[in-house]
């Protein structure tokens, strides 16, 4: 899933400051798992900015409203009978969400209220852990199912570079080093042969290297 | 003979070799590069000049090696994937050896992290096992990374690190192995303390016939005192400072520990001298450049053969 952490209460308090009508918006999706932009989360938000702008004596109202998924237009049309009655949109989605937001609603100000992460999965409660940047080209079948280019500082194919320290990377002993991770795997597999083949420059067009990337699927296309 | 460089030359008829480091300055002044490699001349066989060490911003390695070549040097050209993408890194080798500069070194480099600017972006668009595939096939088949054809080609000695005392070190000896596949020509390793732990990496390489196809240079870096071994083993990752080096520098009182260092320096190389697969040393004395002609004349490399 996308991970995110609400951003700091002085960043948001600015971020509404101009604006007398906010309309907080949530989504039901990944950030509601990693509760950082949920039902909840928005409830708890809007009442400290009430809280806030009541102690400072200004006027100041907010709609709570938490989307299905803010990152799909369908969901985001729900928005049309109350967008008129704000003067801004609050997000706590991820990126996608918030931009969402901007392409329908042409002239009305939308601020992102989390800061988006990364994609990750829960290591434990309350602890996510980033494993796949979206390089567009899964090289997972050659890495025995872990990603260096997500999980190894310096994306190295073909680690561990000569700071792998007792199962943890370089730059950081909370770090597992991902070249050890792989290393391990293939150990246990039987395939430590498979550490021998050379992984080749990596043709980063499908990544970002090629510009803004779209998936257009015919079949379901309309 | 795959090039013209002095190193290979030297490692080809099979004296050991001997190669030392020159840090550039961090600002412009060339006397700076000059002075530091004076010191070096007619007791090395290769200046190597690190890029951007450390993650801190220096003189770029391609600049400082082409001082050090005007003044009849043989300079080695550093150069990390850190900062370049491939497009990058191939003008500056095509552009160093326009300026007759033949062997370089292929690293993946320390993490922005360590250096002076820990918000840059790693760059890590291919690692250093790729970038010494990129290398020879622009030498050996005169062709980009992208494989459109060189207008005269590079003809790089190249080389790359090793460090059989990182984790894990069952796999260290493979990770040699990538090395040599990719078509390395000589490996600087990290500085060695250990030495055990190093004559069982350089067993391993030789079960394996490694040594047959790779010049291995055994990496010396001498302690300046019991502060640096303490920090060394400490604080720099990958490095492996066994209790007793600390020990016995930290036994002498502080103004013989110098000298201690340097002795307990000349005494691993008199042991590696012996051992099968060594080829020469990497002499790497961290802003101590004026010993290392000290230390290459009482370990017996002097006079340095000519070509
Ligand atoms: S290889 Fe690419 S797609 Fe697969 S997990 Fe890593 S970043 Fe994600
Ligand atoms: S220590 Fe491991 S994870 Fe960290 S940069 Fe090196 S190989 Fe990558």
């Amino acid at each position: 899933m996308i991970t995110a952490e609400r951003k700091p209460m002085e960043d948001l308090i600015k971020f509404v400051s101009p604006y007398r009508r906010i309309l907080l918006v949530g989504c039901n999706e990944c950030v509601t798992v990693c509760s950082a932009g949920g039902r909840k989360e928005v409830a708890l938000l809007s009442s400290a900015l009430q809280m806030h702008f009541m102690k400072e004596g200004k006027p100041f109202e907010i709609k709570e409203m938490t989307l299905e998924r803010q990152c799909d237009p369908e969901y985001v049309e729900e928005l049309v009978p109350y967008i008129d009655q704000v003067d801004a949109v609050l997000s706590m989605s991820c990126g996608c969400g918030v931009q969402e937001i901007a392409r329908r609603f042409k002239e009305k100000p939308v601020l992102p209220a989390v800061n988006t992460k990364f994609m990750g999965a829960s290591e434990r409660q309350g602890v996510w852990a980033e494993r796949c940047v979206g390089c567009g080209d899964c090289g997972l079948a050659r890495t025995a199912g872990i990603c260096p280019i997500a999980r190894c500082s310096k994306q190295l194919l073909n680690g561990p570079c000569g700071g792998s320290t007792r199962g943890k990377c370089e730059v950081d002993p909370d770090i597992d080093c991902a070249w050890q991770l792989i290393w391990d795997r293939l150990k246990a597999l039987g395939m430590t042969d498979k550490y021998e083949e050379n992984l080749p420059a990596k043709d980063w067009r499908p990544a970002r290297g090629a510009g803004p990337r779209k998936i257009v699927r015919e079949d379901l296309a309309s | 003979m795959k090039t013209e460089s002095t190193l290979e030359k030297i490692l080809a008829s099979g004296q050991l070799a001997v190669t030392s480091e020159c840090g550039p300055p961090r600002g412009a002044l060339p006397s700076k590069v000059q002075e530091k490699a004076e010191m070096l001349r007619g007791c090395v066989d290769a200046v190597n000049v690190t890029d951007n060490q450390t993650a801190m911003v220096r003189m770029s390695s391609l600049a400082a090696c082409i001082l050090i070549k005007q003044m009849g040097l043989n300079p080695l050209l550093q150069m990390v994937t850190r900062d370049r993408n491939r497009l990058a890194m191939q003008s500056d080798i095509i552009g160093a050896y326009s300026h007759g500069i033949n062997t370089m070194l292929c690293l993946s480099g320390d993490h922005p992290h360590f250096g002076d600017h820990p918000g840059a972006a790693a760059v890590h668009d291919i690692d250093s096992i790729q970038a010494v595939e990129m290398v020879k096939k622009m030498r050996d088949e005169g062709l980009f990374q992208g494989g459109q054809k060189i207008d005269g080609p590079p003809k790089m000695f190249i080389g790359a690190a090793a460090n059989p005392f990182a984790d894990p070190f069952e796999l260290r000896v493979a990770r040699l192995a990538k090395k040599v596949k990719a078509g390395v020509d000589f490996i600087q390793t990290q500085c060695i303390y250990n030495v055990d732990k190093f004559e069982k990496w350089m067993e391993g390489v030789r079960e394996r016939g490694l040594h047959e196809k790779v010049y291995i240079l055994a990496g010396i870096t001498p302690m300046k005192s019991a502060g640096m071994a303490k920090y060394m083993k400490n604080k720099v990752p990958g490095m492996d400072v066994p209790d007793d080096v600390v020990k016995r520098i930290s036994g002498v009182p502080k103004e013989n520990q110098a000298e201690e260092g340097i002795k307990m320096c000349l005494e691993t190389i008199d042991r590696l001298k012996n051992v099968k697969g060594v080829a020469g040393f990497h002499i790497m004395a961290i802003e101590w450049e004026h010993k290392v002609p000290e230390i290459v004349e009482r370990a017996g490399f002097l006079p340095r053969p000519s070509f």
